[in-house]
């Protein structure tokens, strides 16, 4: 383990883990609206410093993470993971409690995560989809609990497959996967019950 | 003239203060020691260790001693307690075979290899209340056996099961599950019931148990033993190829052994109903291993029509701290609730008057 | 009221709960939050004060709480009911935040049995203390039973129980933890408010959480969630009137409690929700009965 893995933690482990989750849980309450992660830790690269907070709020030894290729292949976010949240990592997508992507171009399909059972559709996997801003070329008309009326998303990047998957995942609902857009220092939250009102169509 | 209740603070600090002097009750007598509780009420001690589900002999005997002698009060204070305790591992099981036995009793066989031995036991004893027990009386002295041994005896079922006469012990599988950190779901596993029952009520248990043996979920057991002792608590460490003593515990175990005719996939032979209790706790022990063994028919494609074969009505309801505070929540202030009865009752009578009214009117026409 | 401290002396974590049940609950209320209306099973933690005393809530409050909240607390509306009393100076204890009976200063309210008067908005959370979360449990035990209910959709009994009340009373006899439906889908208990509460839980801009600690469960309604009351197309959902206003503070439309006055009959109506009665009062507002009250705000001890 090299030494770096064992700095970068919250600072305050706390109320930085409080102040993530408040982040989250209007994030994810609020779909569209935008939440303000200032670099409350700081991981190895690629895993950038709002994704890595999200997991070090919410990860620990009983919550299985699947990463994708680059930060799998990565052994300093590998320790990092190993040390400062201290989950076991899996290659299978369909075990993960939480996936951290990198890189949403090559990311496996929505559907190949845990997506829960209809008696228990809360036991399925949180994504985590590292994007660059969220002022995209495409955006996203979003509707459905905690929405007013409707709100917008321009996750970026924005692989057009993933539309259609996002569809899907709602069309499966109440069973499916959750997702947290990550910025570096900005997260935006998907639940399964937003409706997107401009897809594929 | 009407004044809002208020002061809610300071009526609360009032009680307490009120408690904590009738728990001291008069200051002429002399204040129980946590020590005095330790040493005498023991059993009371186990009682709340087992079901307070930890293992602090001291703790309990101070959780008594606040309790004011209230025993699920001071479970309640156990687990609070134990929450916030942090987890380091889960521990090797624990191999009661090798416990240093200070009683064993089986009475399935007149005698056995190590023997019956009685150890410190109400059993026989005459219930008569003793006055002199009012004075300073020291017991004599108990005798002590010559040779001791090890204390290590085989247990009856393993001497039984040597002949396949009955079931094995279960092949254990990984972690077992653990019902303080993982939500319960039904069918519970049998692991996560023995848990639920060793931490729950030894009055439920012993009802429970009791009914079985009166022919709800008969399933004719027999007391193949009840062993009580100290055993040995190990833990693995990672990167060390041996297990680390952690220290001793003393533990009562139970197994029921109960006749079975065998179904298509399994042959005619005894099963196993199975207690494990902190310290010294004989009756739970036992209420635990018929509990246990009725709520395995459906595994043994059995029946289920009886309360104790339940396990979803047994599991949910056999935890004391839960169901006291479900009970006694029933004191907290429900007039908001009790407002929109009371207007729907108005409301009810009204109609229900209405209607009679207008029957007795037809009947006057 | 309000006394914020820098650092709580306490041998407990801050908020009492440790950190990797902080992060079972959080998981949990994301997940709930994530499916409105499902009840998310949680491993719930044995708490300092009874099941049913609200350690669901306390729960869901302590894994929310950080040290810029500003904590109010009711128990039937009320913020000076015993309940109430002692849960508000366990948090100020163990977390020592601010503490408020003022709903508008609140961030995070924790409740029982009522939603406040005064509409909530967008930077509050109120957790309700949950006792029996299963809406179905009265009608079916079982919960391998009710679990697949509602996996299928299958609410059929509930409106067979409702539909019975019509046919026997000629209105539903439910007043309190009257069920509701969220959005089109899951059939959800809304803890025991009065009916009256119901319709404040629709499109509410707050986010709602709740917390049933004995029974293990964490549900959610995101703010501006469609939450429907169960009815019928010719028995519409009703709620409860009064036939007379608060008598301290005149107000109508509230919910009111009936208050026994004498051995003789008497009987006075005032508001449930005391801040709101409070505010009011501080505001000019009269009851027919507050001339016999003194001055607003002024009322005894004990």
């Amino acid at each position: 383990m090299k030494a770096d893995a064992l700095s970068g933690g919250f600072f305050d482990p706390v109320f930085g883990a409080q102040a993530v989750f408040r982040a989250l849980l209007r994030a994810l309450s609020r779909p569209g609206e935008i939440e303000n992660l200032p670099g409350l830790v700081r991981p190895p690269t690629p895993l950038n410093p709002a994704a890595a907070a999200v997991i070090a709020c919410l990860a620990d030894a009983d919550t299985p993470i699947f990463l994708d290729r680059p930060l799998a292949e990565s052994e300093a976010v590998r320790d990092w993971i190993g040390f400062h949240i201290g989950a076991p990592i899996v290659s299978l997508a369909g075990r993960a409690t939480f996936a951290v992507i990198s890189d949403p171009e090559k990311m496996p399909p929505l559907a190949d995560f845990w997506l829960g059972t209809e008696e228990y559709p809360d036991r399925s996997t949180t994504l985590v989809l590292q994007v660059t801003g969220f002022e995209g070329s495409r955006t996203l008309t979003l509707q459905g609990p905690g929405i007013a009326e409707t709100s917008a998303l321009a996750p970026d990047p924005l692989p057009a497959r993933l539309i259609g998957q996002l569809e899907e995942n709602r069309r499966i609902f109440p069973r499916g996967v959750d997702i947290v857009f990550a910025s570096r220092h900005a997260i935006a939250g998907l639940p399964r019950s937003t409706r997107i009102l401009n897809g594929a169509a | 003239m009407y004044v809002a209740v208020k002061g809610g603070e300071a009526a609360i600090a009032n009680a307490h203060r009120l408690l904590a002097e009738r728990r001291r009750g008069d200051p002429a007598v002399p204040a129980l020691t946590v020590d005095q509780i330790l040493q005498q009420l023991s059993l009371a001690v186990d009682r709340v260790m087992g079901e307070g589900s930890l293992y602090d002999r001291r703790l309990a005997a101070l959780a008594i001693k606040q309790a004011r002698g209230d025993l699920v009060e001071a479970i309640f204070l156990v687990r609070a307690y134990r929450t916030t305790l942090p987890r380091f591992g889960a521990s090797l099981p624990v191999d009661t075979g090798k416990m240093a036995v200070e009683r064993r009793i089986s009475a399935t066989f007149k005698d056995l290899p190590g023997g019956q031995v009685l150890g410190p036991t109400f059993d026989y004893t005459h219930r008569l209340l003793d006055p002199d027990l009012e004075g300073e009386a020291e017991p004599e002295p108990a005798a002590t056996a010559e040779d001791p041994g090890e204390g290590a005896m085989a247990r009856v079922t393993d001497l039984l099961g040597e002949a396949g006469l009955i079931e094995p012990d279960p092949e254990s599988d990984g972690e077992p599950g653990d019902l303080t950190r993982e939500p319960l779901s039904f069918p519970a596993p049998r692991e996560v019931r023995l848990q639920a029952l060793a931490r729950g009520d030894e009055g439920f248990l012993l009802a429970l148990g009791y009914s079985t043996q009166r022919g709800f979920a008969r399933s004719h057991p027999f007391a193949a033993e009840i062993r009580m002792g100290e055993v040995e608590v190990e833990i693995e460490v990672p990167g060390m190829d041996f297990s680390v003593p952690l220290g001793r515990l003393k533990v009562t175990e139970c197994q029921m052994v109960n006749q079975f005719r065998g179904s298509a996939a399994a042959p005619p032979q005894f099963t196993r109903g199975y207690g494990l209790v902190f310290g010294h706790a004989e009756r739970k022990a036992m209420a635990m291993a018929l509990c246990d063994r009725a709520l395995r028919a459906r595994e043994l494609g059995e029946d289920e029509t009886a309360p104790a074969q339940d396990g979803e009505f047994v599991i949910s309801h056999c935890d004391n701290v839960q169901a006291t505070g479900f009970v006694e929540h029933l004191k907290l202030p429900h007039y908001v609730d009790f407002q929109a009865e009371l207007e729907l009752i108005r409301r009810l009578r009204a109609e229900f008057e209405d209607r009679e009214g207008g029957q007795e009117r037809e009947a006057a026409e | 009221m309000s006394t914020a401290q820098e650092k709580p002396e306490t041998p407990y974590n801050f908020a009492y709960l440790d950190e990797q049940t902080k992060r079972m609950i959080r998981r949990a209320i994301l997940k709930a939050v994530a499916i409105p209306g499902y009840q998310v099973p949680f491993a719930s933690r044995e708490m300092p004060m009874p099941y049913g005393w609200g350690t669901g809530g306390v729960q869901v409050t302590a894994s929310l709480i950080g040290p810029d909240d500003v904590l109010k607390v009711i128990d039937q509306g009320a913020d000076d009911t015993t309940n109430a009393v002692s849960i508000r100076s366990f948090f100020a204890k163990v977390a020592g935040v601010k503490t408020t009976t003022h709903t508008k200063e609140a961030s995070l309210i924790q409740t029982r049995h009522r939603v406040p008067e005064m509409p909530l908005s967008e930077n509050q959370i109120l957790v309700y203390q949950v006792p029996i979360p299963e809406p179905l449990r009265f009608l079916e035990p079982r919960e391998t039973e009710t679990r697949l209910m509602h996996a299928l959709e299958e609410y059929g009994l509930m409106h067979v129980k409702l539909y019975e009340d019509i046919a026997r009373h000629g209105h539903i006899a439910t007043t309190y933890a009257y069920p509701v439906k969220v959005e089109g889908r899951y059939v959800m208990d809304p803890s025991p408010i009065p009916k009256f509460d119901n319709p404040k839980l629709t499109n509410s801009p707050a986010l709602q959480l709740f917390g049933a600690g004995r029974e293990k469960r964490i549900y959610a309604l995101p703010p501006y969630t469609r939450v429907e009351s169960l009815d019928f197309e010719d028995h519409p959902f009703r709620v409860q009137e009064f036939s007379e206003p608060c008598g301290l503070c005149g107000a109508s439309g509230v919910y009111l409690d009936e208050v026994i006055l004498d051995d003789h009959g008497g009987r006075m109506f005032v508001c449930s929700d005391t801040d709101h009665c409070e505010g009011r009062r501080e505001a000019g507002h009269r009851g027919h009965l507050a001339g016999a009250m003194g001055a607003p705000g002024a009322e005894a001890a004990e």
